[in-house]
């Protein structure tokens, strides 16, 4: 600017150039900010490629039928992944069963039926919050009420309904928003057709909302299935040498073992915990894919 | 629309009709009573949660003259109290403001948990913060569809991957990573190893909240802000964050709490030795690890330990209660204020 101030002796010119100078900061602060901003986005990407990295790079030379066929064991060569795995089916399926009706049910009443009164913003408030609520606290509230008051003790159904309480909220949530995304028009048509608010909500409202339920209930039989801190609450065991067999055998479960064999001493058993993530990651993802077949399937017959 | 009037049917009688009269009902209430069991869920975590409470500070334990516990109510059963040693229980003020957690020597201030759990949140608040805000702004203000295209789906993947993947990464890949380049101070397991990975694990949300936020803010706001021959970063910076300020701040708070409540990756990164610290390369324990450390080892039912984990989830509970209707109350609030 010194310099050029020397040959412009004009005042008006002066301040161009040091406009000009200005905007010239601004513009390198602007693309200097746009510049950081992709490289927090992009840090993004690198977490997760790091991520998945260490877990191959672990895993996968462990990755074997031992693996699957074989049940937990203190050396590391005969250790395997299939009472948690079959475990961690049991949970999902009886968590499914129970958390899916409930909270679509749940849902379905606060937005067909509810009056906008102070229970209602009640119920919505409370339900907000339990999404919040640490899923140790409801492993613990497990323990406490299922396991010893109600005395169903380590069993797989105790497991069971304390992850449907971890889920439950994430069900509702997510039936909300699909029950809110089908059109007012819908309901008033059926309605205009004779149609009684349980009919109209049964053969219209449900089938149009129901990918969107999907996703949800997917969502939430994910979080069902990676959830372990609940489980180490209500004490379900890692050493099962035998499968659950009823609603009242003691159980195990997939990231139980993995939380156990990430936290041993012999790092052997870290490369069998990468190998029993990889596992994990397949049903999920399996899950998901399935999700989105299913969506898509019932999305096609929705036209308005 | 489903507050819109209910038809009720008047219509051709009929064996459908005399159906819909009680089956209308009947699933109304069924409907009602789904609704109602997320009503008794808090009800249940409160009620246990505090009567368990009460069941830890009501634990009578007899100490001798050389302040050792020689005998519990619980072991005495009917047999009289030992004639050399005084009766003592856990005060909540005890609890509350003790700078010792030593379950073994009776020892139950909270504090050494506290700071634990603090310390992690706070590192992974500075993980998160930065990067989740620039993410969000870079989806929001700056990205093509194909950027949004690749970048929501990671997203997703990361959110939905468990937090006990977190925990093995933080064992095999942050931990020895922090251990070089902070040498031999290092604890193996310590605060900043949880902090780094909570970090990550918060990211997705509060990118995912920022971001629903900054878009909400009117399109006319930048226009006038552009119009004014503001740059595109004068714009985010001075225009659309502050709009958004407060919902960035809610989805911070809700993040916060995610990170206080998380358990598995903290357990396995931080460690499990309750420190008063301020050091984040110290081994830790955090409230949410301590239930872990009790819940594995074999505590039998009725030990003041057993009881201990329910006044620690209290704590915890009312902790993360806080934060999040907090952020709910800001949400709820930016959501009227835009409609």
């Amino acid at each position: 600017m010194s310099t050029a101030a020397g040959k412009a002796d004009n005042p008006l010119e002066r301040g161009a150039l040091a406009e000009d100078a200005y905007m010239r900061r601004r513009k390198r602060i602007s693309s200097l900010f746009a510049w950081l901003c992709f490289a927090a986005t992009a840090s993004c990407l690198v977490v997760l490629v790091t991520l998945l990295g260490a877990i191959f790079y672990q895993g996968l030379p462990w990755l074997s039928t031992t693996l699957l066929t074989n049940n937990a064991s203190e050396s590391p060569e005969d250790a395997g992944i299939k009472a948690a795995l079959v475990g961690s089916l049991w949970l999902i399926a009886l968590t499914g069963l129970m958390a899916v009706p409930i909270g679509v049910g749940a849902a379905v009443y606060l937005e067909e039926y509810a009056p906008s009164t102070w229970w209602r913003k009640v119920i919505q408030l409370n339900i907000s919050n339990l999404a919040g609520v640490p899923s140790i606290v409801y492993g613990i509230l497990g323990l406490g009420l299922f396991v010893r008051t109600m005395g169903l003790g380590k069993s797989v159904l105790a497991g069971a309904l304390t992850l449907t309480l971890v889920v439950l909220p994430i069900v509702i949530l997510a039936t909300q928003e699909a029950l809110r995304a089908v059109p007012g028009t819908i309901r008033q048509a059926s309605f205009a057709l004779g149609a009684t608010r349980w009919q109209t909500i049964w053969r219209q409202v449900l089938p149009a909302a129901t990918p969107g339920i999907m996703t949800g209930v997917i969502l939430a039989i994910s979080r069902a299935l990676g959830e372990a801190a609940p489980l180490v609450a209500v004490g379900a065991a890692i050493d099962m040498t035998f499968l659950p067999m009823s609603l009242g055998d003691d159980y195990s479960g997939l990231p139980l073992l993995i939380f156990y064999w990430a936290g041993h001493a012999n790092p052997q058993f870290h490369q069998l915990a990468g190998a029993a993530i990889v596992v994990l990651l397949l049903v999920l993802i399996l899950m998901n894919s399935g999700a989105v077949l299913l969506r898509y399937r019932y999305g096609k017959n929705i036209k308005w | 629309m489903s507050t819109s009037a209910n038809p009720t049917r008047s219509a051709a009688p009929g064996l459908e009709a005399t159906r819909q009269d009680w089956l209308e009902p009947l699933i109304r209430y069924a409907l009602l009573a789904c609704a109602t069991v997320s009503v008794l869920v808090t009800v249940g975590i409160v009620g246990v949660l505090l009567w368990q409470a009460v069941n830890f500070f009501g634990y009578v334990y007899y100490v001798n003259d050389a302040g050792d516990v020689v005998a519990t109510a619980q072991e005495l059963g009917e047999r009289p109290a030992p004639a050399d040693a005084v009766a003592e229980t856990i005060t909540p003020g005890e609890f509350l403001g003790g700078t010792r957690w030593a379950p073994s020597q009776y020892l139950f201030g909270i504090l050494p948990l506290l700071c634990g759990t603090l310390l992690v949140t706070f590192g992974a608040a500075l993980v998160a913060a930065p990067i989740g805000l620039g993410t969000a702004i870079y989806l929001s203000e700056y990205a093509s569809p194909l950027v949004r295209e690749i970048v929501k789906p990671v997203l997703e993947i990361l959110a939905g991957i468990p937090s006990v993947v977190y925990g093995f990464f933080a064992v095999v890949a942050i931990s020895p990573v922090v251990g070089a380049v902070f040498g031999e101070q290092t604890d193996t397991f310590n605060a900043l190893n949880a902090s780094i990975v909570v970090g990550f694990m918060v990211l997705p949300m509060v990118v995912s909240l920022s971001e629903d936020v900054l878009r909400s803010v009117p399109r006319s706001l930048r226009e006038a802000a552009f119009a004014l021959g503001a740059t595109k970063y004068d714009v985010t910076a001075k225009v659309v964050v502050p709009a958004a300020l407060s919902g960035v701040i809610a989805s911070f708070l809700l993040a916060v709490s995610r990170a206080i409540g998380e358990t598995m990756a903290v357990t396995l990164a931080a460690g499990q030795k309750a420190t008063l610290t301020l050091n984040p390369l110290q081994e830790i324990q955090t409230m949410t690890a301590y239930i872990v450390a009790v819940r594995q080892g074999d505590n039998e039912v009725g030990s003041i330990q057993a009881y201990a984990i329910f006044a620690v989830g209290l704590a915890l509970f009312g902790l993360t209660m806080v934060l999040n209707l907090l952020a709910q109350a800001i949400l709820n609030r930016m959501r009227n204020s835009y409609e």
